[in-house]
C-alpha cells in the first residue's frame, strides 16, 4: 500500500513531540511490512533517515517553471531530492505561482518552524501539495496535525483519494480553553474533510467528538509508542550527590502546568530539605516561573537549566531520581515515557493522554498539588517504591512499540479503503 | 457417611484514611472512620445480618442437624460492635445453639505468623479470650489469616493447643490428594488438617450467578448432587468461604438465601450431614499426614502467600512493620498497640500488589487505593508516624536486649512497691489495732510501735534508692507514668 504522509518534523531536526512521533509511526508501519510512505516535510536538511519512508520537502518543490539542467539541479539541491524527482514534479505545476516570491529553481522558501507568518507558510505548504499529489502515486492520504489539514484536503480534491488526519494535539489542549479561532476552524475543517481521524489518545478523542463536532463513529485511537533507546544513550552515567532531584522537561508553557510544580516543591520544601527541582525547558511562562519560584523562597534550590537538547535530555534525565509532568491538558505527551525508559519513575497528571495506557507511574490531577508533594515525597523517601516504579515502568514502556501502532494505522487505512 | 464442614469468614481490616506526608509527626490518627462506618454497615445490612438470621432459622428448623463455624477477626468484631452491635447479639444467639463454632484466626487478621512467632500467638491468645468473652465459648480450632500454612506454623498452633487448623486444599500440595479428607500436619502429628474443597466452595462463592458458566443455574437438588457423588470414603466437604458470599459477592437477587436454605433438605435426602470442624476432628480418623514446605493460602490462583508478599512495595512495607514488634509488645501505651494491631492487617499488603490480570482485578476490586503505588504510599506515611512514636517510647539507639533487662527492673520493682504499700498498710492497720487495743495502757506500751515502724522505713528507702536508678533510663520513665495514670 503507498501512502503519502504531511508531517511538519521529523528527527533530528525536530521542535516538539510531533517530529519523534511522526518518525515512530512511520517506522513502526514499515516494519509491519508492504508500505511505501512517501513523507512530505517543508524543510528537508539531508540527514534524516531515508531507509524507511521517501521523504520530500515542499521547499524543493517547484510551484513555477524554471528553466534550469539537471546539474545545476544536482549542484542546488542534490543532497536533499533527486533531480529526476525535481523534473518530475516540475512536469505537474498546475497554475501559474508567478506571483509569488520564489527562488532560482520555482520553489517557495520554507523556514519549517513555527514562524510567526505560520499562516502563510501553512498555506505555502498546500500550494506545494497540489504539485506533488499530482506527481506521485498513493493510495491514501495521511495528515500529522493541523499545519498540514489543508494539504491533506488539497490533495484530497485533486486526486480523490482518501484522506486520513492524525490529531496529534488540538488547540483546547495548546491554549486551555481559549481557541484561536483562525486555528480551530483549520482544525474542524481538516476534520470534516477527513474520512478517517486518528487520535493520540482517548481525552483527544472526546475533544474531537465534544469540541468540534465530529461523529464518534470516524474517531480512533492509536496512542503513541516509543523508540528503543540506543545502549549508547542507556549507558550514560551521572554523577549522583545525596540530594535527590525532581525533573520537569518540556516547554514552560501554559499547557503544561509548570505553576503546579512549583507550589508542589514549595510544599515538599516544608518538610524535607534533602531535593532539589529542575525546570528545563524554555517558554514563555519562564520567567514568570522563575518571579514564583523566588517569591516561595525557594530559589535556591530550584533550578532552570534552560533549553535541553539531544544527548542533555538523557544525561538530565539520568541524573534525575523523579520526573514529573503536570500538564494541564496533553494530548500525549512521549517524555514520560521516555524518562521510563532511562529508568526514572515518573509523577503524570491524570489529564495527560499517555495516562491512559501507563500503569507503573504515579498519576495525580494537575491541580491536586497535595497529591503532587505527596508523590515526590514518596518515591524520594522509600526506596522500595522507586525501586518498584524504575523496575516495572522499565518492563511496561519497553512493551509500547511503534510496530503495534502502526498496524493499527494500517487497520484504518484498510477500513477506509474498503479493503 | 458424607459430612459438609461449613466455615463462613467475616473480615474487615481499618482502612487508613489519606494520609500525607506533611502529616508525620503531627496527626497521629490513621484511619477512615467514615469509609469503615459505610462499608461495614453496608455489608452487615445486605449480607451478614441477613445471612446469620438465615442461618439461625435453619438450625432451628433442622433441630440441631445443620451445624456450621464462623471465623471472625478481632478488626472486624470491633467495627461490627460499634457500627452494628446488633448483629453481635445475632451471633451470641446462634453461639447459644450450640450448633455454631468459632474457629479462632489472628486478631488482627495479620502476616504476623509468617515473621513473628511471638506477635502470632499472642493475638491467637487474645482472639480466643475475645470468643470466649462475647460468646462463652471454647474454641479449639485455628485458621489463619486468609489460610496461610505450613509446617512451621503447625506447631506453634499444636504448642497454643489447638487440635485442628482449617487450610486451602492447594492442588500444588495435594497433587493426586483430595481435600475430603482429614489429614495430620507432618510436623505435629496430633494438629489434624481440614483442607478446604476450593471447586466446590467456589462454585458457590464464585461462580453462582455467573450465566456463562455451564453449570448456571446452580440448584441446591444438583449441587448436594455432587457432594453426594463423590467417592464413598470421602468423608468430609468442607465449603469455607466469605460470609459476604450471601447478599454482596452474591445479591440476594441471586436467589443465593434460598440457595443456602434448600441445602439440609436435599442433604437429608441424600444422607449428607453437617458438622463443625471440631466435631470432624473429633469423629472423621485422619488418613495421611502432609508436609507443606512453603507457605499457602487461599488467595489468588498460585495460592501462595505473593497476594501479600513479594514485591518490593511490600516486602519493604513488612519489614519495616515488623521491625518495630518488639519494642510495641514492650510499651504498654494502649492506643499505640491499638494502631499496632490495625496496621498488620493483611488488607494493607494486598493492595499493594502489582499482579494484572485476573487476580490483579480482585485486588483493586477490594482496594481503597487507584494503584498500588498509591496504597505503598499512604500506608508508608502512617507507618513513618507509627514508628516515630514507638521511638518516642524507646529510642532506638537503645538495644533490645538491654531495653529489655531495664523494663524488667521496673516491672519488678513495680511489683516490689506493690507488695511494700501492701506491707505497710497492714503494718498501719496493725498498728491502728493495737493503738485501740491498748488505747488505756498507751503510756507504758510506748516503746513498741516504734520498733514496729522501723522495719517499714528501712524498707522506704530501699524502695527510694531503686527509684533513683529508674530516671536513668529515660525510656522507663514513661510506661510507669502511665501505669499511675492508669
Amino acid at each position: 500500500m503507498k501512502a503519502l504522509m504531511f508531517g511538519w518534523e521529523f528527527p533530528p531536526h525536530i521542535l516538539g513531540g510531533l517530529g519523534t512521533a511522526s518518525y515512530g509511526l512511520t517506522r513502526g508501519m514499515w516494519e509491519c511490512g508492504d508500505m511505501d510512505i512517501t513523507f512530505v516535510i517543508p524543510k528537508p536538511y539531508g540527514d534524516e533517515d531515508r531507509s524507511f519512508a521517501h521523504i520530500i520537502g515542499t521547499s524543493q518543490t517547484p510551484v513555477a517553471w524554471r528553466d534550469v539542467n539537471r546539474d545545476y539541479v544536482e549542484s542546488r539541491i542534490g543532497k536533499v531530492m533527486s533531480p529526476e524527482l525535481y523534473f518530475r514534479l516540475r512536469d505537474h505545476i498546475y497554475a501559474d505561482f508567478n506571483y509569488m516570491r520564489l527562488n532560482d529553481l520555482g520553489c517557495i522558501e520554507f523556514s519549517g518552524r513555527y514562524p510567526d507568518n505560520l499562516l502563510e507558510e501553512i498555506n505555502n505548504y498546500s500550494i506545494c501539495a497540489g504539485v506533488i499529489a499530482r506527481t506521485i502515486d498513493f493510495d491514501i492520504i495521511h495528515s500529522h496535525d493541523w499545519l498540514t489539514y489543508p494539504a491533506g484536503i488539497h490533495a484530497k480534491q485533486v486526486t480523490g483519494k482518501p484522506l486520513v488526519i492524525h490529531v496529534h494535539a488540538t488547540d483546547y489542549d495548546r491554549s486551555r480553553g481559549n481557541v484561536n479561532p483562525t486555528v480551530f476552524n483549520i482544525e474542524r475543517d481538516g476534520m470534516i474533510h477527513a474520512d478517517h481521524i486518528i487520535t493520540v489518545s482517548n481525552l483527544t478523542r472526546r475533544t474531537v467528538i465534544e469540541k468540534y463536532g465530529i461523529d464518534p463513529a470516524k474517531v480512533t485511537t492509536v496512542h503513541n509508542a516509543v523508540v528503543p533507546l540506543s545502549q549508547d544513550l542507556l549507558d550514560i552515567k551521572m554523577p549522583k550527590g545525596k540530594e535527590k532531584v525532581v525533573t520537569f522537561l518540556g516547554r514552560i508553557t501554559m499547557q503544561k502546568g509548570p505553576e503546579y510544580f512549583v507550589e508542589a516543591a514549595a510544599k515538599v520544601l516544608r518538610n524535607n530539605h534533602n531535593v532539589r527541582f529542575v525546570m528545563a525547558g524554555s517558554g514563555d511562562m519562564m520567567d514568570k516561573m522563575i518571579k514564583l519560584a523566588a517569591e516561595r523562597g525557594i530559589a535556591d534550590r530550584f533550578h532552570f537549566p534552560g533549553f535541553q537538547k539531544g544527548r542533555q535530555v538523557y544525561e538530565m534525565l539520568a541524573a534525575s531520581d523523579v520526573y514529573i509532568m503536570p500538564s494541564v491538558s496533553e494530548p500525549f505527551g512521549i517524555s514520560p515515557l521516555e524518562a521510563m525508559q532511562m529508568g526514572v519513575p515518573s509523577i503524570i497528571s491524570k489529564q495527560s493522554g499517555c495516562a491512559e495506557i501507563l500503569d507503573n507511574v504515579i498519576k495525580t490531577d494537575y491541580w491536586d498539588i497535595d497529591a503532587m508533594a505527596d508523590a515526590i515525597n514518596a518515591i524520594t523517601s522509600y526506596p522500595a517504591l522507586y525501586k518498584q516504579l524504575r523496575e516495572d515502568g522499565l518492563a511496561e514502556v519497553n512493551q509500547i512499540t511503534w510496530d503495534k501502532a502502526g498496524k493499527k494505522v494500517i487497520d484504518i487505512y484498510n477500513k477506509v479503503l474498503g479493503r | 457417611m458424607k459430612a459438609i464442614c461449613f466455615n463462613f469468614e467475616i473480615h474487615q481490616p481499618f482502612r487508613l484514611k489519606r494520609y500525607r506526608f506533611f502529616d508525620i509527626g503531627n496527626d497521629h490518627y490513621y484511619y477512615d472512620d467514615f469509609a469503615d462506618d459505610d462499608i461495614v454497615t453496608r455489608i452487615a445490612h445486605q449480607s451478614y445480618i441477613p445471612a446469620a438470621e438465615t442461618l439461625l432459622r435453619m438450625i432451628e428448623e433442622n433441630k440441631g442437624q445443620f451445624k456450621v463455624s464462623f471465623s471472625i477477626s478481632g478488626v472486624a468484631i470491633e467495627q461490627l460492635q460499634q457500627y452494628v452491635p446488633e448483629f453481635i447479639d445475632l451471633l451470641k444467639k446462634l453461639a447459644a445453639t450450640r450448633c455454631v463454632e468459632f474457629v479462632v484466626q489472628p486478631y488482627a487478621h495479620s502476616l504476623a505468623s509468617l515473621t513473628d512467632p511471638d506477635e502470632f500467638r499472642q493475638q491467637m491468645e487474645v482472639a480466643s479470650a475475645q470468643i470466649k468473652d462475647l460468646f462463652g465459648l471454647k474454641a479449639s480450632v485455628a485458621r489463619n489469616t486468609e489460610f496461610i500454612y505450613d509446617d512451621d506454623i503447625a506447631p506453634q498452633l499444636a504448642a497454643m493447643g489447638f487440635k485442628g487448623v482449617l487450610t486451602e486444599g492447594a492442588k500444588h500440595i495435594l497433587g493426586w490428594k483430595s481435600p475430603d479428607y482429614i489429614y495430620t500436619a507432618a510436623t505435629a502429628p496430633k494438629l489434624r488438617l481440614l483442607l478446604r474443597n476450593a471447586k466446590l466452595s467456589e462454585d458457590i462463592a464464585v461462580r453462582f450467578s455467573d450465566s456463562s458458566w455451564n453449570e448456571f443455574p446452580l440448584t441446591a437438588d444438583k449441587y448436594m448432587d455432587w457432594i453426594a457423588s463423590t467417592p464413598e470414603e470421602e468423608q468430609i466437604v468442607n465449603l469455607f468461604m466469605n460470609l459476604e458470599t450471601f447478599g454482596d459477592h452474591q445479591p440476594a437477587g441471586t436467589g443465593i438465601f434460598q440457595f443456602l436454605e434448600a441445602l439440609p433438605r436435599f442433604a437429608a435426602e441424600k444422607g449428607v450431614s453437617f458438622v463443625t470442624p471440631s466435631e470432624a476432628i473429633a469423629k472423621i480418623k485422619p488418613v495421611g499426614e502432609l508436609s507443606v514446605v512453603h507457605p499457602i493460602s487461599g488467595a489468588d490462583e498460585a495460592r501462595d502467600t505473593s497476594a501479600w508478599l513479594g514485591n518490593e512495595l511490600q516486602d519493604e512495607a513488612f519489614r519495616k512493620l515488623y521491625s518495630v514488634a518488639e519494642r510495641v509488645r514492650l510499651c504498654d501505651d494502649r492506643r499505640l498497640k491499638q494502631d499496632w494491631w490495625y496496621l498488620q492487617a493483611a488488607d494493607h499488603f494486598y493492595f499493594m500488589s502489582t499482579k494484572s490480570k485476573a487476580d490483579g482485578a480482585a485486588h483493586s476490586m477490594f482496594s481503597p487505593y487507584e494503584t498500588p503505588f498509591q496504597a505503598f504510599t499512604n500506608y508508608m506515611n502512617v507507618l513513618a508516624d507509627f514508628i516515630v512514636r514507638v521511638e518516642e517510647q524507646y529510642p532506638l539507639s537503645i538495644e533490645n536486649e538491654e531495653l529489655n533487662a531495664l523494663l524488667t527492673t521496673i516491672r519488678n520493682q513495680a511489683t516490689e512497691i506493690e507488695t511494700l504499700n501492701k506491707e505497710l498498710g497492714s503494718m498501719r492497720k496493725n498498728i491502728e489495732q493495737y493503738n485501740v487495743e491498748h488505747k488505756l495502757r498507751e503510756p507504758e506500751e510506748e516503746a513498741e510501735p516504734k520498733a514496729a515502724r522501723k522495719p517499714r522505713a528501712k524498707k522506704a528507702e530501699a524502695k527510694e534508692e531503686k527509684a533513683v536508678e529508674a530516671p536513668k533510663c529515660k525510656p522507663g520513665r514513661k510506661p510507669r507514668a502511665k501505669k499511675t495514670e492508669e
